[in-house]
């Protein structure tokens, strides 16, 4: 039984948080992509760039979260998001914008956001460094320890306040995506163009404007990914290669342009880390006496060490461009 | 009325005419190197040339990828890491306490344990010749391969961890460093063609997006694998294939290993403008400008794609083990995005994408200022930071080297987004010929 | 004042001419026509006026006003609707949600016009909460242009609207067309059945190598006998 709750902590409660960051970052790709049709490698850095402001604000004003009863870096995050979405306007405006404008193919505008992690990387360690920081500079992370109503189960699931609200703020993104492209104007225009910019274009929809709404929202979600994932461990400024991967694996295996694919293609990657990483050895351990030797004897029965987490989502990666490079939701241009 | 005066360009710039340009920018670069030479003395200067002559191997690797076919390759860090791998897998000597210990034996167990399952697996993903149905014999084999892995991942992790406390790491093979930059190259190649295999039929962003994470992923394992490569506590020193500095001092040692990397690049730049102007580099720019139209001809398009893919990607591991040897380390922890891809990256758009003579002049030139704006960049943060001590009473970061390099990640990225806008052909661009 | 009048236009793509100075006026009410031979600049001609390629000599006029060159999305503000040829709806939208993209720029008539929609292409209604993308053709073609008719333009260019149809569904357009003109839009179409079309036309134009061959009444161009013998196959 207690096998059982250390499964549910360190699979299904590990997996649904990473599987949530990598969905919230997976959604901003995808999100770029259908609608300015290029896999966008900034997107990790933006990520990086929200969760840094947090930590300035956090920095800023230590008390403010106690007045809500929440972590002073939540309080800040709606104001982080706001700054990251500028940043991504901005982005747009400086460095594809013009390019956009020359009609390049869209294999320069993937270099010249590779330019741009550069530039996002280098301006952020410059400030923050390389080491890494708590977001909780005033508060403290509070752990719920939630005891099993069974025979037995003598552990407790443990689960983190921060890994609470990350859930609800998913559903809430979820949600709020869900009734913004289903219901909103802009949002139905959004996937119009992601369907046919031409037509579009020819309906007299301002694709201007869908460029730059889609850069709010795309700076709104890195911003949220990125400082969810530094709530639950810390801020770390040298993330971005490492975070790019999974992301863009997580949207290729949902359907690229389909954001919730994207969703589901972030949970997938997210358990399958969790999964290859995790010491089946634990679960093993009620049956020992009936195990052969060698199976028994062996005390890490993990697919990968964590030293090698990242082959995880790049063999996700070429097994569905290999098996169906639409994705699981078929998306669209390949 | 622009298009027209592109085209009265591209006729100025026919190979008949006298390269003024060409001349003019080399002549340039001649003379600052005379600086270099004056100012930093014969041996740093002569280290300078020497790796500037390895990225020079790597951008023109870089050049025939991008320039020649379009295809971004976003880690040339993790071929270049192979290659140096190779280099030093080849070159160090024979480890005899660990070849004469049972625990070889047992490696090589392992091994054809491995490649016992890698031939189980390939024959379970046949069966469908047999009369089996595709569904079960895909399930059949991804299951197979899942245990082999296990079984081989297990027996590997208890003998290399014997390796690692007994001998550090099983050591070289002993041979001339050429061999381990030929093997470098050949290695290379294979895990470009698996990359390109997957890849290539489908849009570029995939391939940017699955070389970057090879490369990373090659990164982790030359750091973790301590049994091959003694990962974070590096191998020195690594043999030369010329006379070493202990011999000859180091000015002359060096400018024997400038001149064997001269040779090679004179041999790759002749047969790359050989296969440049031959049928089948006209048919990998035909693909590149218009693909549609190339596949109506009846060209097998990504078969050609695979070939230069494959044949960047060797040049890329070779060039690595040259500057790996020269190096003298191997420290998988070295290899960085910034310095390995983008670097290349610049020298490349910068340069000349396609053209392999400007190619080689962003290589040389970007690889100067680059290692001149080192000092440059730390003077100019001392500068800011006195500046700042002395008028707000700033506490100076104690990191500031840590800092000058994340300034330079800065400008590297600045240049790359200034040169995609204001000079996407380069300084030296691509002639096209316009035929009829 | 003609509604649409086009002066001696020039224009191509990459500094080939196509379009070596055509006349076309139309009338606020008026059905016009364009046929000719493949390769006469037919198509072109509409995406000159709708402004997806450059006019490089001559002058477009919309109610008296210079319009060529415009971008797309200013023209559709002065009242021009364009219906492509191919890939006319968006095929993962829902109808309702394509007839309402074509109101992007007047979202407070999009209640009044999409009722005024339902009502010119039945079919429509039935289907409006299925994605556009499953439709049959002659369906996609009443989404499509049920979609330029909400922003309410004053005049509807047609790219081709019956290529790929059954002769069913041909007519149907062809009627359709008719009861939008009878509604007050003025029309311009290129069509390849061009018989059926000039029976329907105020205003005919024969183009043939990037210039008016023939400029009449539909009917009148059907009764010439060179019009006949060069232009609709005998």
């Amino acid at each position: 039984m207690n096998e059982f709750v250390f499964f549910l902590n360190y699979v299904v409660v590990a997996g649904s948080v990473t599987g949530s960051i990598y969905a919230i970052g997976a959604v901003g790709v995808t999100l770029v992509f259908s609608i300015m049709r290029f896999a966008h490698f900034a997107h990790a850095d933006m990520m990086t760039f929200g969760a840094f402001t947090v930590l300035l604000l956090t920095t800023a004003f230590p008390g403010a979260g106690a007045a809500l009863g929440l972590p002073t870096a939540v309080v800040m995050l709606p104001l982080a998001m706001l700054l990251t979405a500028a940043l991504a306007v901005g982005i747009d405006k400086a460095f594809y914008k013009p390019l956009r404008a020359h009609g390049v193919k869209p294999i320069v505008m993937v270099i010249a956001s590779l330019g741009v992690t550069l530039m996002l990387q280098g301006l952020i360690r410059l400030f923050a460094g390389t080491s890494g920081q708590s977001l909780y500079v005033d508060d403290r992370k509070e752990i719920f320890r939630l005891a099993l109503p069974f025979e037995g189960a003598r552990a407790p699931i443990v689960i983190t306040e921060p890994q609470v609200i990350l859930f609800v703020l998913t559903l809430v993104c979820v949600v709020g995506l869900h009734l913004f492209l289903s219901r909103s104007r802009l949002g139905k225009a959004m996937r119009a163009m992601s369907d046919n910019p031409d037509l579009a274009r020819a309906s007299g929809i301002n694709t201007n404007l869908i460029v730059a709404v889609t850069w709010v929202i795309v700076g709104g979600l890195a911003a949220i990914a990125g400082t969810l994932l530094s709530l639950d461990v810390t801020f770390k400024p040298d993330l971005s290669f490492f975070l790019l991967l999974p992301i863009f694996a997580a949207a290729i295996v949902g359907g690229v342009g389909h954001p919730f694919g994207a969703i589901a293609g972030g949970f997938v990657v997210g358990f399958a880390e969790t999964l290859a990483v995790f010491n089946w050895s634990v679960l093993l351990r009620p049956f020992r006496d009936s195990l052969p030797e060698w199976l028994a004897s062996a005390d890490n029965l993990a697919f990968v060490g964590t030293e090698y987490k990242i082959v995880v989502p790049f063999v996700l990666l070429v097994a569905i461009l290999v098996w169906r490079p639409t994705g699981i939701f078929k998306g669209k241009v390949i | 009325m622009s298009t027209q005066y592109k085209q009265r360009e591209d006729l100025v710039a026919a190979p008949s005419r006298f390269p003024l340009r060409e001349v003019a920018l080399f002549g340039a670069l001649l003379v600052a190197i005379f600086g270099v030479y004056a100012l930093m003395g014969a041996a740093y200067s002569t280290r300078m040339l020497v790796e500037a002559a390895c990225y020079a191997i790597l951008a023109l690797g870089l050049t025939i990828q991008w320039g020649y076919a379009g295809q971004f390759n976003a880690g040339v860090m993790g071929f270049v890491a192979l290659g140096g791998y190779c280099a030093m897998a080849f070159s160090m000597p024979v480890n005899a306490d660990f070849w004469a210990s049972p625990l070889s034996g047992e490696l090589g167990m392992v091994v054809l344990m491995a490649l016992g399952g890698v031939l189980v697996v390939v024959g379970a993903s046949r069966l469908h010749h047999l009369g089996v149905p595709r569904r079960l014999r895909t399930g059949l084999a991804v299951a197979l391969a899942l245990l082999f892995y296990l079984l081989v991942s297990a027996r590997l992790g208890v003998v290399t961890e014997q390796i690692e406390s007994q001998f550090g790491y099983i050591g070289g093979l002993g041979l001339p460093p050429w061999a381990g930059w030929i093997v470098g190259g050949a290695l290379a190649g294979v895990v470009g063609y698996f990359i390109g295999k997957v890849c290539l039929g489908l849009r570029s962003d995939y391939l940017a997006i699955a070389t970057l994470g090879i490369a990373e992923i090659i990164k982790a394992v030359l750091k973790n694998a301590d049994w091959l490569t003694r990962g974070t506590a590096t191998v020195s020193p690594l043999p030369w294939p010329v006379p070493g500095p202990e011999t000859v001092g180091f000015t002359l040692a060096r400018a024997f290993y400038l001149s064997v990397t001269a040779v090679m690049i004179a041999v790759i730049f002749f047969l790359l403008t050989r296969a440049y102007h031959a049928p089948w580099g006209r048919m990998i720019r035909a693909i590149r400008d218009n693909e549609i139209s190339s596949a109506a001809m009846g060209k097998d398009i990504n078969r050609r794609r695979l070939e230069i893919f494959v044949l960047g990607c060797i040049l890329m591991g070779i060039g690595g083990a040259t500057l790996g040897s020269f190096n003298g380390i191997f420290d998988p922890q070295g290899y960085l995005p910034l310095n390995h891809t983008f670097l290349v990256l610049v020298m490349v758009i910068l340069g000349g994408p396609g053209n392999n003579l400007g190619t080689i002049f962003g290589a040389l030139t970007v690889y100067l200022i680059w290692v001149m704006s080192e000092p440059l960049a730390l003077s100019v943060l001392e500068l800011m930071v006195a500046f700042g001590e002395g008028s707000f009473g700033w506490d100076a970061p104690t990191n500031l080297d840590s800092r000058a390099l994340q300034a330079r990640v800065f400008v590297i990225g600045l240049l790359i987004t200034l040169v995609l806008r204001f000079a996407p052909k380069g300084l030296l661009p691509e002639k096209v010929k316009h035929h009829g | 004042m003609p509604l649409l009048d086009a002066r001696d236009v020039y224009g191509g793509y990459g500094g080939m001419n196509i379009l070596n100075g055509v006349n076309m006026t139309l009338e606020a009410d008026e059905i016009g026509v364009i046929v000719g031979p493949n390769g006469a600049g037919k198509s072109t001609m509409l995406k000159a006026i709708f402004g997806l390629l450059t006019v490089t000599q001559g002058e477009i006029l919309l109610r008296g006003e210079p319009i060529h060159n415009l971008p797309p999305n200013k023209l559709v503000q002065r009242g021009m609707g364009f219906v492509p040829q191919e890939h006319n709806v968006f095929p993962s939208l829902t109808v309702k949600e394509n007839l309402q993209m074509g109101a992007f720029l007047k979202p407070g008539n999009v209640r009044r016009m999409l009722k005024q929609i339902y009502d010119f292409f039945p079919p429509l209604y039935d289907k409006r909460h299925q994605p556009a993308g499953e439709l049959s053709g002659g369906q996609r073609q009443m989404v499509a242009m049920g979609r330029a008719l909400m922003a309410e333009p004053s005049v509807l260019l047609l790219d081709e609207p019956t290529a790929g149809l059954s002769p069913l569904y041909m007519n149907e357009i062809f009627e359709q067309v008719k009861q939008v003109n009878a509604a007050g839009v003025g029309i311009l179409m290129v069509e390849q059945n061009a018989k059926q079309a000039l029976a329907i036309a105020d205003k005919g134009f024969v183009l043939a190598a990037g210039q008016n061959r023939f400029t009449d009444t539909g009917a009148a161009l059907l009764a010439d006998p060179e019009v006949a013998r060069s232009f609709l196959g005998g």
